[in-house]
């Protein structure tokens, strides 16, 4: 196994002393620590690595980072796998296994590739245009086989057994990159005294001056400086370095993603990934530039890569991609690949360069080193055998149908100037303006994203900002990090390094280079690799129509890939520009959005998963429930037990026998998620009369009273017990999952409406649990307890407060079930303690718990409402009968005005009604509605077999339903079929409430 | 200017195209300058006005028309959304709405000759709570009697139809089930956008993009025109139809509207191979998704809490909505993000959208359609045309009239759901 | 994100922090008044793109609500105040004016 490509020497960050072994579609290879697995696939001559997405092209890798558009893998298997995952930023590591993706049976066999034989039968769009008819071939011919076409790498399949955290973090200056710029910016900072965060998305610092180190920054070799930069920024308390940590996202008001890829390296990692939530006073975002491709005729066979990728694995990795290259650039920078690779000892076929007349010290250096420089010349197609790179032809622009030059070559290396990387600015609000002279998108300082107070959030350094030069680069990283700086009224000591670079002319670029030979229609020049979008592509866009930028995009998908345009889109506005007859002004740009690159859904779930998504509330008797078989139902978010099951029994079992047990000797039951708000001070009378339906100043201390709450709009939003404790202090009770809302919505009103009334309000749902004793025995049960409260003298709607077991207890007489029940309230430690002694008293007497669903039955047996189940936000007191409760007295309360409007006074509104079935055993359901002449007229509410009476009972809201007790109606069910049922009063059992007085 | 009919896009035309490389394929639309005059002017070229213009032209035979349009047509929320549609709807007048709609997307490629890839792959919201249960039954029952096909599917069914949701009994909101409309699914969403223009176009009608309105003209209480960046148009008639901007347009018609403008969060996967076939719905722990035909997992996320026009995306949200699909699909948790986005919502009183004559005579209001308006395009569009065309609101529109507010007549769909739409 | 400073308690805290509670000012309109005066009350809102007077809640924080004004165009922030008067303070004001004249809100 030895890597053909590999350079004797050279590549600064690999580790020649160690080896790794890996597999690539199973087929093992070397490369050694710190290469990528682009650098060691390029090291073993290894071109072909994918399909493309529509045509299925053979494809090679074409960049050495986050920009990559082809060279994407499956990682892993089963738990672990992975896929799209960029070879570019997969460090290298023991056994690591990837396979490529998007081709069937192989890369080098793909049947894949028939499509692009009929490839002129779809251009951009041409799914639009067809596939129309017959209608459902859509959904079961063409579209099963596009989705299948469709997609890149494999789903997963199993769930992930990772583990991912989040971390907050807050700093001064926030400097996303760390290359020559982010240091810069980064020792100005932290010398000005900021917390200074420092991200950098490789493993490494120093970006490109690791890759040309033709520059001397304050009179030294720019690889020394950076040493001496890195280890001093290391040794300042105040900064923090993250490597693998790629800034995401800049949001609003300056907060800020960064994700961390700590353990991706296949090692067992603790934490997978992190995702770092920073607020930050300032962002300087120092993310470099991104090299632009050139679009020539089949621009995209494998061996076509971008020139500064070329140098960075000839520098970094020790690795030549080819053995013969050829470079063809429209900018300066493209000879120092040249220069690279002749130095690595590889043949620089020709230099390309699509300028008349290349001048400056890079183009006199290779001139000097004997390269071959072919001005006014492009690449006017390339030509692959065995899905490789084997010649190209030239093209002079002046003279376009000449035949070219014919060059064996088995890479090319091309650039066509830098596109700064400025999504960071962009993504809360900042413009970008286009620079005509150098030819790119720059940050718009007139326009910067804007914080809290109007502050520009994000300040852009280096050559993010459009610097090309080292000089330049460092310049302005030092002069914008101290204008940051200064808006933070910090002052940096640090002095601006002194920089000696090379001189470099302008880039004229090249948007589409001419075919040689006669100009012909139908070439294959690709703008955007992965989604196979090509020039002809976007001029087909902008000729039917889709004239904007966006349109184009979608129409075409340019950009729409999983680099999102990184490589593509200037190229493509070009086009589209050109093609319109438009400068790239006006042709304007598509938004960046976050996340810079992709973020695994993982990490942003992070911990909250499993067990700790939305952690449950737990009652003090949440773990005796449990352990008594509690079959739990979600209520708001708490658990409640539904029923308590014995054995393997069927749920009406349980529930029957714990609704019987409360009618014929004494239940108890977990009620402590019931809201409990306490309403306090010389106002809490007014207050409480303004908050429900009924009057409650009048409610004497010591009473309870039910009380209903209706929303401004006139319908019922909550229900509970009313207990006036003193003259000023009532206790609210609320529905479970109503507490803090209905807490919420008496601060609303206290402190934006009647701030002057004299009352506070305390949410006490936590601080007591409550327990209910219901039941004919419930007298007996509690006669036998140790406590100074004389039970049997509290009258209905009555207050005792007492000892109970030696618990401190409020004891309420209240019932939900209609039985004789008495409700419990005692601080929450107390709660456990008094419910097992009740229990106990209760299995003594034959009784014993009672769950969600038994209390469900008794209260529907009763008649009694439930909020949620027989209201609905659309239903009024007076729906469901409750007009009693409904003050005619009071002058206003929440929701009276809302009632006298017309919809909510309509006489056939619906009512809340019972319905009996004729079949006693027929139990409707659930949400059933009743119908006449084809329309519904109203739903079951609720609906259960009785066991008290042995027969099915439902609630239903039926319109007009109280004037038509005894009607037969047809209630129709799921299966095509009606079940007859009569209109009843809903009060089922013991009309008179006689059992609840005894 | 009228236009003349455009040659018929099929597999053939495709072919003959493809032996001159696609040179000879024709705009479109036009590009035309406003005329002074129109009997009808729509404001705002998303699905809903140019569904508007569409079926005003073609069901009411008025053909002289101008959409304008402030940005590029399809650009607002049309170009934003998560493409879902169905109709499973529990109040009447919603459930008529939206299955109008849903019934004339069944044939819009054919009716449209664009294809908008309308899949009917089907839309399954999940119950997680008995409460949610006993909604979505009753939501059951109340299409069926609407003539809406739905099914109720207990876990194992929801197994079946989505292997990859975890159904297992003891996770924090279990599944017990799920209502299941099969006849719901998936468009491509700028398609319907720009099939309708096209179509419309091709009926006469003027679609003038970057064409901003900057004032509404009246004289005694009834519109006269516009004034635009590209000059005043006369109008008798004016339709707003511009989603989470409408209080801006009104504002200037002089009349205030029941609505909020909020920013609604979307966010896309990287592609996968299939793996999500159907559209999943999962209102208790506030998420859903689906696959495109692309192969990306679609992810609609919740609104902010506050107004705003700010077009992008906050990151609580997605945070939010990705921690529960994570928790639903646990096999998600290894793909990535690939890019998330904002759209500009507005929301009524009652979540439920507003078709409606207004104050002003001639001017007509299309809005209100919250974070679930594209499922209702071609309906939408169907029924404010006929409101434009007759002056007075048709059948499946008058619920959604303004004066429901004063009435009390609220038309509230959250009574089933967590999440409204 | 916003970042959000209680009046009431002076912390600056997460987005997540807070409740919003819409637009502020508004006059209750109770039994009374008119059907059209009660649906405004209730349901109209004036929605801007701009400088919009809005109600915050504490939610997560001392519980307390206030007032906010803010730009829903750009989410900057003009200043925060307590929820027991009926108009903005001047101050306030003086920097949505000044805000105008520098043509960075409506």
């Amino acid at each position: 196994m030895t890597q053909p490509n590999r350079l004797d020497d050279g590549g600064v960050l690999i580790d020649r002393s160690h080896k790794i072994k890996f597999f690539f579609d199973g087929k093992p290879y070397n490369g050694h620590p710190g290469d990528t697995l682009a650098s060691a696939l390029l090291a073993n001559g290894v071109k072909l690595v994918n399909r493309s997405y529509k045509y299925h092209r053979p494809r090679g890798i074409v960049s050495s980072g986050p920009e990559e558009p082809n060279a994407l893998v499956n990682l892993g298997s089963d738990a672990t796998h992975e896929p799209n995952i960029r070879m570019t930023q997969i460090e290298l590591h023991d056994g690591l296994d990837a396979t490529s993706q998007n081709r069937f049976p192989n890369l080098d066999a793909d049947i894949g590739v028939l499509n692009a034989a009929a490839s002129r039968l779809y251009p951009a769009g041409f799914y639009y245009k067809t596939f129309i008819h017959p209608r459902h071939a859509w959904k079961y011919l063409f579209e099963p086989v596009i989705r299948r076409i469709a997609g890149l790498g494999k789903a997963p399949t199993h769930p992930d057994n990772s583990q991912y955290e989040h971390t907050y973090a807050f700093c001064d200056v926030l400097i996303a990159g760390g290359g020559v710029a982010g240091l810069v910016a980064a020792k100005a900072a932290s010398e000005a005294g900021a917390r200074v965060i420092l991200a950098e998305q490789t493993e490494r610092l120093g970006g490109r001056l690791l890759v040309d180190d033709d520059a001397e920054i304050d009179g030294k070799p720019a690889r020394v400086w950076l040493e001496e930069t890195i280890a001093a920024l290391e040794a300042m308390d105040n900064v923090t370095i993250r490597l693998r940590t790629c800034c995401s996202a800049a949001y609003d008001h300056n907060y800020c993603l960064l994700y961390e890829r700590s353990g991706d390296r296949g090692e067992a990692a603790q934490v997978r990934h992190r995702l770092w939530r920073v607020r930050t006073a300032r962002v300087i975002a120092a993310t470099g530039m991104i090299e632009r491709p050139i679009a020539f005729h089949y621009n995209d066979v494998p061996g076509v890569m971008l020139a500064s990728a070329v140098r960075d694995y000839v520098k970094l990795w020790g690795v030549s991609p080819g053995e013969k290259t050829v470079v063809y650039t429209t900018n300066d920078d493209g000879y120092r690949t040249a220069l690279a690779l002749h130095e690595a000892g590889r043949t620089v076929r020709a230099i390309l360069d699509s300028r008349k007349d290349p001048s400056g010290p890079l183009v006199e250096k290779a001139r000097a080193a004997g390269l071959e420089i072919r001005p006014n010349t492009g690449i006017g197609k390339a030509k692959a055998k065995r899905n490789k790179l084997e010649q190209i032809e030239t093209v002079n622009f002046d003279k376009p149908e000449a035949p070219g030059k014919t060059m064996y070559c088995d890479c090319v290396a091309m650039s066509n100037g830098w596109s700064p990387v400025i999504h960071l600015y962009s993504h809360s609000g900042g413009k970008a303006l286009w620079d005509e002279d150098a030819v790119m998108y720059r940050p718009d300082p007139a326009n910067p994203p804007r914080g809290k107070d109007a502050e520009a959030m994000v300040f852009v350094a280096g050559s993010a900002n459009g610097e090309l030069t080292t000089d330049a680069v460092v310049a302005q990283a030092a002069e914008i990090a101290s204008e940051a700086l200064s808006q933070l009224g910090m002052k940096t000591s640090a002095v601006a390094p002194s920089v000696t670079a090379v001189t470099e002319t302008t880039t004229v670029p090249v948007w589409c280079t001419p075919s040689p030979g006669k100009a012909g229609l139908g070439g294959k020049h690709f703008l955007d690799y992965q989604n196979d979008v090509t020039v002809a592509d976007v001029a087909l866009a902008a000729r039917e129509g889709y004239e904007s930028v966006e349109h184009a995009k979608r129409y075409t998908t340019l950009g729409m890939a999983t680099d999102q345009g990184k490589l593509s889109n200037i190229n493509g506005h070009a086009i589209l520009g050109k093609t319109l007859g438009k400068t790239m002004a006006e042709v304007g740009t598509t938004t960046f959005r976050p996340p810079f690159t992709p973020i695994s859904f993982g990490s942003i779930a992070g911990r909250e998963t499993g067990n700790l998504f939305k952690p449950v509330r737990q009652t003090a008797m949440h773990d005796w429930h449990a352990a008594h078989g509690a079959d739990w139902e979600p209520v708001g978010d708490w658990r409640r037990p539904y029923r308590y099951q014995r054995g393997d029994e069927d749920r009406d079992t349980s529930i029957h026998r714990e609704c019987l047990r409360v009618r014929n000797s004494v239940g108890i039951l977990d009620a402590s998620t019931l809201g409990k708000i306490i309403v306090k001070g010389p106002d809490a009378p007014k207050f409480l009369d303004m908050m429900y339906t009924n009057m409650m100043s009048s409610l004497k201390p010591g009473k309870c009273r039910y009380g209903l709450m209706n929303n401004e709009n006139g319908f019922l939003m909550d229900d509970g017990v009313v207990v006036r404790l003193d003259e000023e202090t009532f206790l609210c009770h609320t529905t479970s999952g109503g507490a803090d809302r209905i807490h919420a919505w008496f601060e609303e009103w206290l402190q934006t409406e009647w701030f002057d009334f004299k009352v506070y309000v305390a949410n006490v749902t936590e601080q007591y649990s409550q327990i209910a004793v219901a039941g004919p025995k419930g007298l007996e049960l509690l006669g036998s307890l140790d406590s100074d409260i004389d039970f049997a003298a509290v009258p209905f709607m009555g207050m005792a407060e007492g000892t109970v077991e030696g618990c401190p207890v409020r004891a309420f007489r209240i019932s939900f079930t209609g039985e004789l029940s008495y409700e419990f309230a005692v601080p929450v430690s107390f709660g456990l303690a008094l419910w097992e002694k009740l229990h106990a008293k209760a299995e003594a007497l034959g009784g014993g718990v009672y769950g969600t669903e038994a209390q469900h039955i008794l209260r529907a047996e009763k008649g009694f409402v439930v909020i949620g189940d027989e209201t609905d936000g659309t239903v009024t007191a007076h729906d469901v009968g409750m007009s009693w409760a409904v003050s005619k007295k009071k002058e206003d309360f929440i929701g009276k005005r809302a009632m006298e409007r017309s919809d909510l006074t309509r006489p056939d509104r619906k009512q809340l009604v019972g319905l009996l079935t004729e079949d006693p055993n027929e139990v409707l359901p659930d949400g059933a509605h009743g119908v006449e002449n084809g329309k519904a007229i109203g739903h079951v509410t609720s609906t259960y077999f009785s066991p008290t009476l042995k027969r099915s009972i439902a609630m239903a809201l039926i319109n007009g339903g109280r004037a038509r007790f005894g009607e037969v109606i047809q209630i129709s069910t799921a299966k095509k079929k009606t079940i007859r049922a009569v209109i009843c009063d809903p009060v089922f059992y013991d009309k008179k409430g006689e059992r609840q007085d005894v | 200017m009228a236009a003349k009919r455009k040659p018929r896009y099929s597999i053939f035309s495709l072919a003959r195209n493809s032996m001159s490389h696609h040179q000879g394929w024709e705009k479109a639309w036009r590009s035309p300058d406003p005329k002074p005059e129109y009997d009808v002017v729509i404001v705002g070229a998303g699905g809903h006005g140019l569904a508007t213009a569409y079926y005003l032209a073609k069901n009411h035979g008025i053909t002289n028309i101008a959409v304008v349009e402030k940005g590029w047509l399809g650009g607002g929320n049309t170009g934003r959304n998560t493409t879902i549609i169905r109709s499973n709807y529990l109040q009447d007048s919603s459930a008529a709405l939206f299955e109008l709609s849903r019934s004339l997307f069944e044939t819009l490629s054919q009716e449209l000759n664009y294809n908008i890839m309308f899949s009917p792959r089907g839309v399954l919201m999940l119950a997680q709570t008995e409460h949610e249960k006993r909604a979505w039954q009753r939501t059951h029952h109340a299409t069926r009697l609407n003539n809406i096909y739905t099914e109720w599917a207990d876990t194992k069914r929801v197994k079946e139809i989505c292997p990859i949701i975890n159904t297992d009994p003891g996770a924090r909101f279990p599944v017990l089930g799920g209502l299941w409309q099969p006849r719901g699914g998936t468009a491509r969403h700028d398609a319907v956008a720009w099939g309708y223009a096209r179509a419309a176009d091709d009926l006469g009608v003027d679609v003038i993009q970057n064409c901003e309105v900057l004032g509404i003209d009246r004289e005694g209480g009834k519109v006269t025109g516009v004034q635009t960046t590209r000059g005043a148009i006369k109008c008798g008639k004016l339709g707003i139809v511009v989603a989470g901007n409408t209080t801006r347009l009104t504002d200037m018609a002089g009349f205030r509207m029941p609505l909020e403008s909020v920013p609604l969060q979307a966010l896309v996967s990287e592609p996968i191979k299939p793996c999500l076939d159907i559209v999943v719905m999962a209102n208790t722990v506030h998420g859903y998704m689906s696959q495109s035909d692309k192969g990306e997992l679609v992810i609609g996320g919740g609104t902010d809490g506050y107004n705003a026009y700010t077009q992008r995306g906050s990151f609580q949200h997605v945070e939010e909505t990705v921690t529960a699909l994570v928790e639903t699909f646990p096999i998600i948790s290894r793909l990535r993000m690939l890019r998330q986005w904002g759209g500009i919502v507005d929301i009524t009183g009652d979540r439920s959208p507003i078709i409606s004559k207004t104050p002003v005579d001639g001017v007509f209001v299309n809005c209100g359609w919250g974070t679930g308006g594209f499922k209702a395009t071609c309906g939408s569009g169907h029924c404010f045309a006929a409101t434009i065309a007759k002056g007075e609101p048709d059948a499946v529109a008058a619920p959604f009239s303004l004066d429901r507010f004063s009435e009390g007549r609220m038309i509230d769909e959250s009574v089933a759901a967590a999440v409204a739409h | 994100m916003l970042l959000i400073d209680c009046p009431c308690c002076g912390v600056s805290g997460e987005e997540t922090e807070f409740a919003a509670g819409g637009e502020a000012h508004i006059v209750r309109a109770g039994p009374g008044s008119s059907d059209a005066d009660f649906a405004s009350y209730l349901f109209d809102r004036k929605n801007p793109r701009g400088v919009h007077f809005e109600r915050w809640r504490h939610a997560f924080g001392c519980g307390k609500w206030f007032h906010m004004v803010r730009s829903t165009q750009t989410l900057e922030v003009f200043g925060v105040y307590k929820a027991d008067v009926t108009s903005p303070p001047q101050d306030i004001l003086d920097r949505v004016e000044a805000a105008r004249a520098e043509g960075r809100v409506k």
